[in-house]
């Protein structure tokens, strides 16, 4: 079991490195100047005013000194919790603006990421070797794996917000309320926060109620299933069997569709102008605020490790074969 | 009836083996052919619609903004005047061009690391393993949003490169598991013994062996690719020129199509992307059980 988390946590250190390296990276070293990009938009011509944009982006990003103390400098002012100074929400920390949009992301992926695994896991176990069944969950699953995140967001929006009215299809809450911890707002939070949900929700749903049906159908064709089966076992007691082996793939594979599913939470966010991480990568790439996108990217690097750790020792006490050190997961 | 088919089959059989079977179940396999058929009709139409139908360039402003669909516009128009269904038809174009660019970048990649890692061990698969898990953990999309939010002019080929570049790890991770359980055959030994080449042993021995798989990761790597970059496209970081399904999503959203009604504008994108990415999963289901007798439905 030392070796498991041990194995998994160099994986996570150097993930870590490697995503703080890339970040560092990808401005210094990309085709084009960044400075001279962000001063062509600001719009400054006069030549004074140039010169001193200069020197402040350059002091800024620290160009002026040899890339490898840069590079150090960049680690020790993340340790610090400084990312810099948000130039659409100037002037407000970058590090302040994204811990307040964090809640939000958070409400609306955990709740939406558990209950689509358990909801589509049971399905698709429901659904494996039941032809009637099968035949709609098949189809219907493909179908909902398929939709690009933002678009059945749209869908939602357009006819249950727009056509319908029954659901808000923009923000947090309503603008006439402020945020306090009254019945009302509660309550306000909730309905904004209904469709989105329902639409993160569904897209997963699909992917896992196809995997889990597959996996099933796979175990019960081995031959413990078979086994119990010629002993006069009753069907229910060897589907349990099939399911508790069925579901450990299950948890590996929502550590590996973590990436997917932020991806699909961030569009979605836009869609409803929903106030979390999404929004906040759509208003730093229009205003071009590179600190925020960078902050950002960081923040969900590490929020994906963290998962990802979680997942793993769900994993442990689930499966008795990695703390007997035995192969069970893959590292 | 199956009796008879199965029959003809094993007459058929010495003349052309194995591909001649496999293609005998494909043509009747309904998955397969009703999957690949809605993929041939959308990248015909992505290909030939430009050519063929009289079609408005889909960035040129009309002269009836915010149209329903009609004869003349079958997509109706957006705010702007622009043709839907020409900017349909050109953004298929751009989607498939994205999925076979990603896709193949991806594949190609997933194949070398998982080859190699899985055929030679040892360290060599250590290392490879590491560097696979470290990109499998990284967030693809959050990668992509700095990569082109720092790139000035983005063009649908870098989208195209950069997404193949992110999206490999789990097809190397599933080709590596593949090798490493045909590389203790013992048609591999014998072609160790007969002094062939690493690389050629690979290609030739362990590769086709497992070909059907191959094509079948391919597949799956092109509709993801298809779906980050719509992705990348909605949050404003699509191709600068030209038009793309994403985009067009991006678009409506941008211009709120959805509060001012209109959905003409919104569905056909997505229901394109959709219909692409659910085509090819379909397939896909197809072509397992083409290839693996064990799923086949009698």
């Amino acid at each position: 079991m030392r070796r498991y988390f041990g194995r998994k946590l160099l994986v996570y250190g150097l993930t870590f490195f490697v995503a703080v390296t890339v970040n560092w990276m990808i401005p210094r070293f990309m085709p084009g100047d960044p400075v001279s990009s962000m001063i062509a938009r600001a719009g400054a011509s006069n030549p004074g005013a140039v010169e001193t944009m200069k020197a402040y982006y350059n002091g800024l990003f620290g160009f002026d000194q040899p890339l490898w103390k840069q590079y150090l400098n960049f680690w020790t002012s993340m340790f610090q919790g400084d990312f810099g100074i948000s130039i659409w929400a100037f002037p407000a920390p970058v590090g302040e603006v994204i811990l307040n949009a964090v809640p939000y992301t958070l409400g609306l992926m955990i709740p939406s990421v558990l209950l689509s695994w358990v909801i589509g896991n049971w399905a698709g176990a429901f659904a494996a070797r039941r032809k009637l069944l099968d035949n709609t969950v098949l189809p219907v699953g493909y179908i909902l794996t398929a939709m690009p995140y933002m678009w059945l967001a749209v869908l939602l929006a357009w006819s249950l917000g727009v056509v319908a009215g029954v659901f808000p299809v923009a923000g947090g809450y309503s603008f006439s309320l402020q945020p306090s911890f009254s019945a009302d707002f509660l309550l306000d939070l909730l309905h904004h926060w209904a469709l989105p949900f329902a639409s993160l929700f569904l897209v997963a749903l699909g992917g896992w109620a196809i995997g889990m049906r597959n996996m099933i159908i796979y175990e019960l064709e081995s031959d413990y299933s078979n086994y119990l089966a010629a002993l006069g076992a009753p069907q229910r007691l060897i589907r349990r069997y099939a399911f508790r082996n069925a579901v450990l793939p299950q948890i590996t594979g929502l550590a590996l569709q973590l990436g997917v599913l932020v991806a699909g939470a961030l569009v979605t966010e836009i869609v409803f102008s929903y106030p979390g991480l999404g929004s906040l990568i759509l208003k730093a790439i229009q205003n071009q605020d590179f600190f925020l996108l960078q902050g950002t990217f960081m923040f969900i690097v590490l929020g994906v490790l963290i998962a990802n750790f979680i997942i793993d020792i769900v994993y442990v006490v689930v499966d008795p074969r990695t703390r007997a050190g035995m192969a069970g997961a893959q590292a | 009836m199956t009796a008879l088919t199965e029959t003809s089959v094993r007459e058929a059989a010495p003349g052309g083996g194995v591909r001649r079977e496999a293609l005998y179940f494909a043509v009747r396999n309904g998955k397969l052919v009703a999957g690949f058929g809605i993929v041939a009709v959308l990248l015909l139409l992505g290909l030939a619609g430009p050519l063929v139908l009289d079609l408005a360039e889909p960035g040129a402003y009309g002269t009836r903004p915010m149209a329903p669909p009609s004869a003349e516009h079958w997509f109706g128009t957006t705010t702007f005047g622009q043709d839907v269904f020409a900017q349909f038809v050109y953004g298929l174009r751009t989607t498939f061009a994205v999925g076979a660019l990603g896709g193949g970048i991806a594949a190609v990649i997933a194949m070398l690391v998982g080859f190699t890692a899985g055929y030679r061990g040892g360290l060599v698969d250590e290392v490879l393993t590491m560097l696979t898990n470290i990109v499998l953990v990284i967030p693809t999309l959050a990668v992509l949003l700095i990569i082109n939010a720092y790139l000035g002019i983005r063009s649908v080929a870098v989208q195209g490169l950069f997404i193949g570049l992110t999206s490999w790890p789990w097809a190397a991770r599933a080709i590596r598991a593949q090798t490493f359980s045909l590389r203790t055959r013992d048609f591999v030994a014998l072609a160790r013994l007969s002094g062939a080449s690493t690389p050629k042993i690979i290609f030739r021995e362990v590769a086709p062996n497992m070909s059907s798989y191959l094509f079948m990761t391919f597949i799956l790597l092109f509709g993801g690719s298809i779906l980050i970059a719509s992705s990348l496209d909605f949050i404003g970081l699509g191709p600068t020129e030209g038009i793309s399904l994403g985009l067009m999503l991006q678009n409506a959203n941008q211009w709120s199509a959805m509060q001012l009604g209109l959905w003409w504008w919104f569905l056909p994108p997505g229901a394109g992307i959709t219909a692409i990415v659910g085509a090819l999963y379909v397939a896909n289901v197809g072509l397992d059980e083409v290839f693996n007798p064990k799923l086949r439905e009698t």
